[in-house]
């Protein structure tokens, strides 16, 4: 029996954090003391709040320790472990420098409501036997022998689950137009491509539950009629791809995946695909042609992959997080998932919730949230106080959302209908400093690389649109630039031949509806209202403020800026490369960025 | 590795496998040993090892321990905190390895205070 456990985070940010050094210090500390065999160290996936890693919780207390060192072991295990004191310094540290013990009581947790991440941060990834102890394959049992494959349609269909992956169709009706595709030989397939930049939504549950992954996918190839899977996932994820094929082989060893599951006649194999990591790779048909060993280039739907998908067989694709919450629905009912969210948005969502906040980090809650109690309750509010301007939903594809849509709550239509997405849950917080012409001009920049080339509207639309919005951010911009940009957006967005194409001009389209003084103060003003384009800026000194010290002068790469001691110090705007530098170094604040 | 071939199978090896996270859950009843510098003296490790063997070898799974530090009573060390849920605090003083498979099986399983051997006890 262990009497204390010991978690420390190993998720891909934790680890980037040291939080291995932490591990094997902890283990050999342990044995030093004679407590291995009291206290159990165990690895786990991501606790959501990366940025604080590495963490340390020990149980049974619960205690939640942020920001833990290779330094800092022996102290804990002297300190906590062995005569059960509290390691103060090394708390969750709240509002007003209070210290938070428990995991529980952190804001950051408070609002969350945990169902694909359940395990995540609680389990050893990497041992079967404790996803088993959580209920693990219960749900697979149950539909095993318990329920028609029509029985689990229905029960996906109740829990109104719609796919994570972005589009947000509903789950259960998916999985019915596949399962009435004729056909012996079918497939089911996971996307974890997750090419969003800044997400890591998915990326966290491959590398801390990945069991899950293959419940929920063995149960929708049982409804389905499916004998194989694939899980397509990118190449850059290595821990993820890693824990992954472990966990498939626990899964075979214990006879839960191969031939004749649970002594019933349902067989099933599972393949992990490397994938190059492109973004495009994650539209669905492009996907399926990766696997089959082509270029990922989407082809025109219909046929949808139900009827032909993989090598033509009837195929069904879900994201990792869609099949994440299928043991939890089968196990706990579809009415229980249904129970939270909206009327047409039920369940939980992640988000990664990144940019100009407090606490950035993995965050679940409940469909219908407000972004207000995202960003501010759970999210800590705008680093460093600064206003709150946008917010970025459903990363390249989503939009740009205003102060005006803080309180709309979060679900897909409501999103839709401000003009951005739901997405795969990125979610990219933005303060006053942020320029959203800028912002605009950075998604699209992305798209408009990651565009695989087949169809013109995207290639080449793109391409345009991206170098009217430089001309504009170089204030070089026309008013007849901006019709142009528009008219090209509306273009891309319909003539596309897949969704990358289909959604890329959002980020432009949502500023342009939210913000387009800012687009215009650039053109007819030549000035960039949140001081972020670079051209835009004009450096000047502030006489008032200014002490002589002479410091700009001294720092200034270019020397455009003239003057001694006794008369003043002004800058040559002409002369000036707008690098910022004197702005950064004078003590006095007396550079002003106009 | 056996295979498992039922679903009874896959809940028998939950049970086996369900204290590798037990302790990671709020448990029914807490077993707390004082590990100040006076109660490790007075042979506070001896206890707890006696503790844990005890709990192992009955298999108890809906018990956690806990060490504490110094509470102030260095003079009954070694000292040993049973809280049964509803039944408050009990504190134990002067608990020797051999006191340790009473306490368990009378307080811990039974929820029956060893009266001989309490030294304070504080009410929910
Ligand atoms: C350009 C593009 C990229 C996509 N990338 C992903 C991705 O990385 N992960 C994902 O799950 N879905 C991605 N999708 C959506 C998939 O095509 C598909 O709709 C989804 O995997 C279906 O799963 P769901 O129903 O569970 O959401 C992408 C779509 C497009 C058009
Ligand atoms: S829309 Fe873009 S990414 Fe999609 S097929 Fe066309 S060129 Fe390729
Ligand atoms: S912005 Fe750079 S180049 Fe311009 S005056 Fe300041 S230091 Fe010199
Ligand atoms: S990786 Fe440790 S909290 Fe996210
Ligand atoms: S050290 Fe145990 S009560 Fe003081």
């Amino acid at each position: 029996m262990y009497r204390a456990h010991v978690l420390v985070c190993g998720g891909t940010g934790c680890t980037s954090s040291g939080s291995h050094g932490v591990m094997d210090g902890l283990k050999s500390e342990l044995k030093k003391q004679n407590l291995d065999d009291e206290i159990l160290v165990v690895q786990t996936g991501c606790h959501g709040m990366c940025e604080m890693g590495p963490i340390v919780v020990v149980y049974p207390e619960g205690t939640f320790y942020c920001r833990v060192s290779k330094d800092d072991v022996p102290e804990l295990v002297e300190e906590h472990l062995l005569k059960g004191r509290t390691v103060e310094r090394l708390l969750y540290t709240g509002e007003g420098d209070v210290h938070v013990p428990h995991y529980s009581e952190i804001p950051f947790y408070s609002k969350q409501e945990r169902v694909a991440l359940g395990n995540c941060g609680y389990i050893d990834a990497d041992k079967i036997e404790e996803y088993i102890a959580r209920d693990g394959y219960e749900a697979l049992g149950k539909v095993l022998t318990s329920m028609t494959p029509e029985d689990v349609v229905e029960e996906m269909k109740t829990s109104g689950l719609r796919g994570r992956g972005g589009g947000g169709f509903p789950t259960g009706l998916k999985w019915s137009f596949c399962a009435k595709s004729p056909g012996p030989k079918k497939y089911v397939i996971c996307n974890a491509d997750e090419g969003d930049p800044g997400a890591f939504m998915d990326r966290s549950i491959l590398e801390g539950d990945p069991h899950s992954i293959i419940e929920g996918m063995m149960i929708g190839a049982y409804a389905m009629g499916a004998d194989e899977g694939y899980i397509y996932c990118r190449a850059e994820y290595p821990l993820a791809i890693k824990r992954l094929k472990r966990a498939i082989d626990q899964a075979e060893e214990y006879g839960l995946l191969g031939e004749n599951v649970l002594g019933t006649d349902f067989s099933f194999s599972l393949h992990v695909k490397e994938g190059a990591g492109a973004f495009v790779c994650g539209e669905e048909t492009a996907l399926m042609g990766s696997i089959e060993g082509r270029r990922g280039m989407p082809r025109p739907r219909p046929p949808f992959p139900a009827v032909s998908g993989l090598w033509g067989k009837p195929t069904n694709i879900n994201n990792v997080e869609t099949w994440a919450n299928v043991p939890s629905i089968i196990r706990r009912s579809g009415a229980w998932f249904a129970s939270m969210g909206t009327e047409k948005s039920k369940g939980t969502k992640v988000f990664a919730l990144t940019g100009k906040v407090k606490h950035t980090g993995l965050v679940e809650v409940p469909m219908g949230i407000t972004l207000r109690e995202i960003i501010f309750d759970i999210g800590g509010g705008i680093l460093g106080d600064k206003k709150f301007k946008a917010v970025q939903i459903g990363g390249p594809s989503g939009g740009c959302l205003t102060e005006d849509h803080l309180d709309l709550p979060v679900s897909y239509e409501d999103l839709a209908k401000a003009g951005a997405i739901m997405g795969s849950g990125g979610m990219v917080v933005m303060d006053e400093d942020n320029c959203m012409v800028d912002v605009a001009k950075f998604f699209l920049e992305f798209t408009q690389r990651e565009s695989c080339g087949k169809c013109v509207p995207c290639r080449e639309g793109t391409k345009q649109m991206l170098l009217l919005l430089k001309k504009i951010c170089d204030g070089d911009g026309t008013m007849e630039d901006l019709a142009q940009l528009e008219e090209l957006a509306h273009m891309v967005k319909d003539m596309s031949l897949c969704g990358l194409g289909q959604t890329a001009p959002n980020p432009v389209l949502t500023t342009l509806r939210y913000f387009r003084h800012e687009y215009e103060a650039h053109i007819k003003d030549r000035s960039c209202p949140a001081g972020a384009c670079q051209a835009l800026i004009r450096y000047r000194i502030d006489q008032d403020k200014c002490k002589k010290c002479g410091l700009c002068a001294k720092n200034c790469p270019v020397n455009c800026i003239d003057g001694d001691r006794k008369t003043q110090f002004v800058i040559d705007e002409d002369a000036c490369v707008r690098c910022g530098t004197c702005y950064d170094k004078c003590p006095f604040d007396a550079i002003l960025k106009l | 590795m056996a295979k498992i071939k039922s679903l009874d199978e896959l809940r028998r090896i939950k049970t086996s496998a369900s204290d590798l996270t037990a302790a990671r859950s709020s448990n029914a009843v807490k077993v707390i040993v004082g590990m100040g510098t006076c109660g490790i003296a007075a042979g506070a490790r001896e206890v707890m090892d006696a503790v844990l063997k005890e709990i192992d070898k009955r298999g108890l799974k809906d018990v956690s321990v806990q060490t504490t530090g110094c509470i102030g009573m260095c003079q009954e060390e070694p000292l040993l905190d049973v809280i049964y849920p509803n039944k408050g605090r009990i504190t134990y003083g002067r608990v020797t390895p051999e006191d340790v498979p009473r306490i368990v099986s009378e307080h811990v399983v039974n929820g029956r205070i060893v009266e001989d051997l309490v030294i304070a006890r504080v009410d929910d």
